[in-house]
């Protein structure tokens, strides 16, 4: 697949130097198969439109009107009809499963990815890595290694965007999205808001750095770690006396957190719900809108006492749990 | 050699008591000022509604004239950011809302649908008249919010940021936007009425010019899109002036809810755009070409197709917004399927041409216009609709080339296309060929060369509404600026042509072009008010050009009188 | 819907051929109206259903809130509604104007008394706190997914009451006209091109009645 965009070598890299070029620069490791699959529909059209453009204008030249010559009646013709209908149809089809192949590669996070938390608000990028150091506007990620942002705006719909790594994503308020990408060139990379978000929403624009892994361990040192995020959210679980109802005692007023992400929530009147950081959310802000079976709606909503950044500490928390709560780490 | 002979057919030549009928005409019937504004006459709407839309259009080509100005230079320094904002959202919102959907089904729609399937008016001629009344109002409602200040949540209004951040002034505007709404519904309505109920003896299904099942099928998107929009821009009023919590998150609603809403109806209008466009090319290329229209039933059913398909495909919008994977690629290969019945269109055109004895007048020239860009633009709407590939190229520049390539590549170039046209029949005056042809020229040559670097532009990373962008950008922001000046000259000369033809321009015989059709054969050059001095009796099919081969004027000039 | 030019006299407008062509074109019109109707509401409809399936609970909850009493009685109201309507359609056609101006004024009746029941209905609302916005208070508690569904309901029933006001309107015009004779003549339909109409607003509220009042009680 490569091979077609390797037809184009001169216009591979953004080196500063050009002044028009035609590729931003290709960092990530799916760059280079969107580019492909551009590199393809660029072929597509180009015949298409030379196709068009040459039955066009070469008819309209050959069969110009002279005197006294007529043109000739034609009604149509059903195998070409069929033919101009399947053929498209057939390629159509390829670009559509092409593109659907990478687009599952960009959805589907590798398991082991480093997950780093984004906040986009009016008009700015906080980012918070696993090991707490904060960031704002810049962000600083190792090469090599599959980095996963979670991400949530607290206020318009904002867009996260890297075109060096052919990845975009919109930061929604009120449910978490995410998107992940592996930098494969170090550099330093645009990152825009792509979503219309404001006055200054082509101000909200920032850097990403890629590193080499032993340079972003030597960034990590230099940036000063504060509390990582599950740390942060194991203090907030007890300040807001989450831990007074869900432990694991017997006849605790709610269910036990622990060991349960990724698996199903039963609710209450029928149906469940997968038990992720959107629930999680909901549960904390409304926790009357999903019930779950077998508990009473004793849960007060915390909404209004916790901000954005603390409720992706108490999921980062929460997420951490993945044993029975007795043999959670203390903090 | 004069294309205007004594017409054969069943019809008995006027009587001498109507004589006078081939004198006055639906322009002379009346010149008073109130005779034009409580009219019910369709073609005398048509002229309402083609002065109410170049007015739009200029004030929509005035924003975009500033828009590209401020993006000749990196920097945000000719506007504030605000203002710049405000000029994309109301370019847009002119664009789409005040010229482009009314334009086509107003103006030559609303002239010749009737005529062409041989009616005196519209079935409801009195409601045909609300509806632009209906559309003024809404335009003057909302230029009235773009002078009190002006209104910058772009023309899609995304919640929460229009229903809640916006201090602008998003709720007249949206009022202007719902109530010219019902313009288009009562348009839409009107059309579907006339086509069923009022086609002249032997004027069946299929025997009805390509140009009216375009309009056909483009009132079924608008009686059955535009309310939802209606609906939409309501709950996003109420959202805003009472906080009820529909789409805001904060109150537990969803903002993408809007986006599904606001799309399930503007996807569809796309299509309300280029459906007539398309209708107006199959007109041209069969007059011109003088042959019927290649594989007619195909194009015919393919507009019906695009009208029902293009229901089912609004998500392609929101590949990125957080609505589920797999409701994207439901999405993305319906997106692909809608494409189909235009590439149909487009190769039938194409064939139409061939063997034809095709003249390159001015109409012709904007319809070789229409083919290629339009092309161009439906190909770059495959790679938006590529899921793969969206999540590059979403919101940025690469969308806006490719909504321009069809919208004003296409649609535009149809309706100056079809003016042209249709031209001397409406007014009964030519215009000077010549100067039609350079203009034509100068807007293909002004629009490529503002809107294909916008295309590389986009692939390169560059978001659409920046005020500001990087350095690196900004040569091909340069090229495009430039473009917009030729572009805006090109737009320019029609216009003061035409208006001179009006005074100055040779009289037009009844048939300048030797065309087929109602509106050519059997109505008099410009129609009288109920259109035909007798109900005409439609014996064949629609561009039956080849059973009188004689007349073939080679030079539209030939056939001044 | 009626558009004839009145000002020739006699029931035929200038630009039809006949009065057969003319009553088709405007039944057809009439029903594409209300096409477009279906799909104005059905935007309201579709919001509902995404809200309905992601707050269950506490759609449930704030249903319980509305008196399906007052709401089964105003059903009642608009069913005998449609059916005086009816009446006043036969009357029409049977050219009986005083019939029709009658039966058009039970009709206008009972959509006042719906009306009336309505704003006992939406008074209470207030009074209770549950007209979403700043006062909005479910169970002491303000906001939640409660006050989305009361912004659905007073949209959805505020946007029906509305057309039954326009169609109050329209019936209270007719039945003037019907005094004045106008349908003495054959070949005016605007008694039965209301008639559609006002049995389309009857039909929105048979799908509202159940959505809003009965679904999910009591759980
Ligand atoms: C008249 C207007 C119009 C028309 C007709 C179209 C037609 C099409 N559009 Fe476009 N579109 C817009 C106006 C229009 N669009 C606008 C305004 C936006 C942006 C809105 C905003 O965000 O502000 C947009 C955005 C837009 C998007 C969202 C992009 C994004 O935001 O990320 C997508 C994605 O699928 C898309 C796809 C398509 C497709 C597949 C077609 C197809 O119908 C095109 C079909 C035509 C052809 C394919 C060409 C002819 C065919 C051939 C010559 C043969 C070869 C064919 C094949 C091999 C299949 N459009
Ligand atoms: C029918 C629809 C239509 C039409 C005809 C146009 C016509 C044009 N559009 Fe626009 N456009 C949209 C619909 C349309 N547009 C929409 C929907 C958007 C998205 C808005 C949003 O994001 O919300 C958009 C956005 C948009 C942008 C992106 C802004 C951004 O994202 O930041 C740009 C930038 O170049 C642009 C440019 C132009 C230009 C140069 C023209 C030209 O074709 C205009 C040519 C006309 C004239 C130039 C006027 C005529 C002449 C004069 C007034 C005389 C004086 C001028 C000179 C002599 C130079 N348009
Ligand atoms: C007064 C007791 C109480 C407190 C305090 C409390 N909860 Fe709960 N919580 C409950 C009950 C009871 C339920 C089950 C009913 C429900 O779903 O609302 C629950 C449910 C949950 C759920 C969903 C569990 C599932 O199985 O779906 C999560 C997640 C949760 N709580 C997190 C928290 C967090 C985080 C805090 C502190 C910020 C907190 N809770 C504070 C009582 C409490
Ligand atoms: Cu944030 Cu645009
Ligand atoms: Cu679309």
């Amino acid at each position: 697949m490569t091979s077609w965009f390797a037809l184009l070598p001169a216009l591979q890299t953004y080196d500063g130097s050009q002044t028009a070029p035609l590729f931003p620069p290709s960092a990530s490791t799916v760059s280079g198969e969107v580019d492909a699959l551009y590199a393809f529909l660029v072929g597509v059209s180009i015949f298409f439109s030379v196709l068009i453009f040459a039955l066009v204008i070469g008819f309209t030249v050959r069969f110009r009107r002279r005197p006294g010559v007529h043109a000739t009646p034609i009604e149509g013709s059903l195998p070409l009809e069929l033919l101009w209908t399947l053929v498209p149809l057939a390629i159509a089809m390829v670009i559509f499963v092409w593109g659907a192949k990478v687009y599952f590669r960009t959805v589907r996070a590798p398991s082991d990815a480093m997950q780093i938390d984004v906040t986009g608000k009016q008009w700015m990028w906080k980012m918070q890595h696993p090991t707490g150091q904060r960031e704002i506007n810049d962000l600083h990620v190792p090469v090599g290694v599959p980095v996963k942002l979670r991400m949530i705006s607290e206020d318009v719909i904002h867009s996260f965007y890297v075109p060096a790594f052919r990845i975009k994503r919109d930061v929604v308020p009120g449910r978490y999205s995410t998107t992940w990408f592996e930098a494969t060139q170090p550099g330093e990379y645009h990152l825009f808001c792509a979503e219309y978000c404001g006055t200054k929403h082509s101000q909200m624009i920032g850097r990403v750095f890629a590193l080499d892994p032993v340079e972003y361990q030597a960034w990590l040192a230099g940036a000063g770690a504060a509390e990582t995020p599950r740390e942060a959210g194991a203090k907030l679980f007890t300040s807001l006396r989450c831990d007074t109802c869900h432990n694991s005692q017997s006849g605790a007023r709610g269910p036990d957190l622990a060991g349960r992400w990724g698996g199903k929530s039963v609710l209450r009147g029928g149906g469940s719900a997968t038990f992720d950081a959107d629930h999680v959310r909901e549960s904390i802000l409304n926790p009357g809108a999903k019930l779950a079976l077998g508990y009473e709606p004793l849960m007060p909503s915390y909404s209004g006492q916790v901000g954005e950044e603390q409720l992706l500490a108490l999921i980062a928390y929460i997420e951490s749990l993945a044993a029975p709560q007795g043999a959670k780490e203390k903090p | 050699m004069s294309a205007a002979g004594p017409i054969p057919g069943p019809i008995p030549a006027p009587s001498p008591a109507l004589g006078r009928a081939s004198r006055e005409n639906y322009l002379t019937a009346d010149y008073s000022w109130r005779s034009w504004l409580l009219t019910v006459d369709h073609k005398r709407i048509g002229i309402l509604y083609l002065l109410s839309v170049t007015g739009f259009f200029f004030l929509g080509g005035l924003f975009a004239v500033l828009l590209r100005l401020e993006l000749a230079t990196p920097q945000g320094d000719l506007v504030q950011a605000e203002t710049y904002n405000k000029l994309f959202t109301m370019h847009g919102l002119v664009m789409i809302f005040f010229f482009l959907v009314p334009s086509i089904p107003g103006v030559l729609g609303n002239f010749f649908v009737p005529i062409m399937i041989g009616a005196k008016d519209m079935a409801f001629p009195r409601l045909n008249l609300l509806s632009w009344y209906v559309y003024m109002i809404g335009g003057l409602v909302s230029f009235l919010a773009i002078v009190m200040g002006g209104v910058d949540t772009g023309w899609t209004f995304y919640a929460p940021y229009s229903s809640t951040y916006a201090n602008s002034n998003v709720a007249l505007t949206a009022v202007g936007v719902f109530i010219t709404g019902f313009s288009s519904i009562l348009t839409g309505l009107n059309i579907i009425v006339t086509v069923h109920k009022m086609r002249a003896p032997g004027m069946t299904w299929f025997r009805m010019p390509l140009f009216v099942w375009a309009h056909y099928a483009t009132s079924l998107i608008m009686i059955l899109g535009t309310p939802v929009l209606a609906i939409t821009i309501l709950l996003l009023a109420l959202e805003r002036l009472f906080h009820i919590g529909i789409f805001d998150p904060k109150l537990g609603g969803d903002p993408v809810l809007f986006q599904h809403l606001f799309w399930f109806y503007s996807h569809p209008a796309v299509y309300i755009m280029i459906l007539p466009a398309m209708g107006v090319i199959s007109e041209l290329v069969a007059a011109f070409s003088r042959k019927r229209i290649f594989g007619y039933s195909f194009v015919a059913f393919s507009s019906l197709a695009i009208a029902v398909l293009g229901f089912l495909v609004w998500g392609h919008h929101m590949f990125l917004s957080g609505q589920s994977v797999y409701a994207g690629v439901v999405f993305s290969v319906l997106s692909f399927l809608v494409a189909i019945p235009s590439a149909v269109k487009v190769f039938n055109w194409a064939a139409t041409l061939y063997k034809g004895s095709v003249l390159l007048s001015t109409p012709m020239m904007y319809v070789l216009g229409f083919l290629g860009l339009f092309t161009i633009g439906g190909l770059t709407g495959l790679f938006l609709a590529c899921l793969g590939l969206d999540v590059h190229v979403h919101d940025t520049y690469f969308v806006v080339a490719h909504f321009h390539y069809i919208m004003v590549g296409g649609a535009v170039m149809a309706f100056l296309g079809g003016l042209h046209y249709w031209w001397p029949k409406m007014f009964g005056r030519m215009y000077p060929e010549a100067l039609g042809k350079f203009s034509a020229v100068v807007v293909f040559i002004g629009f490529n060369l503002t809107f294909f670097p916008q295309f590389l532009l986009g692939y390169l990373g560059m978001p659409r509404r920046y005020h500001a962008y990087p350095e690196e950008f900004g040569v091909l922001n340069v090229l495009s600026s430039a473009g917009a000046s030729i572009l805006g000259i090109g737009y320019l000369l029609p216009m003061v042509y035409l208006i001179w033809s009006l005074r100055y321009g040779p009289a037009a015989v009844q048939n300048p072009w030797g065309a087929k059709g109602l509106e050519w054969e059997k109505a008099p050059t410009p129609p009288p008010t109920f259109n035909f001095d007798a109900t005409p009796v439609v014996t064949q099919e629609a561009y039956a050009y080849a059973d009188d081969l004689p007349a073939e004027p080679t030079r539209p000039e030939a056939s001044y009188v | 819907m009626s558009d004839s030019h009145g000002a020739h006299g006699g029931a035929l407008a200038h630009h039809f051929e006949d009065l057969e062509q003319q009553r088709e074109a405007h039944t057809l019109g009439m029903w594409a109206f209300l096409v477009t109707e279906v799909l104005f509401f059905g935007g309201l409809f579709g919001a509902y259903a995404v809200y309905r399936s992601s707050y269950p609970q506490a759609f449930a909850n704030a249903s319980n809130q509305l008196d399906h009493v007052l709401g089964g009685i105003n059903t009642a109201v608009l069913i005998g509604s449609s059916f005086t309507m009816v009446l006043a359609v036969h009357a029409a056609q049977l050219r009986r104007k005083w019939q029709i101006f009658g039966w058009l004024w039970a009709t206008i009746v009972l959509g006042a008394v719906f009306l009336g029941v309505k704003y006992v209905e939406y008074h209470h609302k207030w009074e209770h706190h549950l007209v979403p916005g700043p006062n909005f208070l479910f169970e002491g508690q303000p906001g939640g997914s409660e006050q989305l569904f009361f912004a659905l309901y007073f949209s959805m029933t505020g946007l029906h009451a509305f057309h039954m006001v326009i169609g109050a309107g329209v019936l209270i015009w007719l039945s003037v006209l019907a005094l004045k004779g106008r349908f003495d003549e054959p070949g005016r339909n605007a008694v039965e091109m209301a008639g559609l109409y006002w049995h389309f607003v009857d039909l929105v509220w048979i799908f509202l009645f159940p959505l809003l009042y009965l679904l999910g009680r009591h759980q």
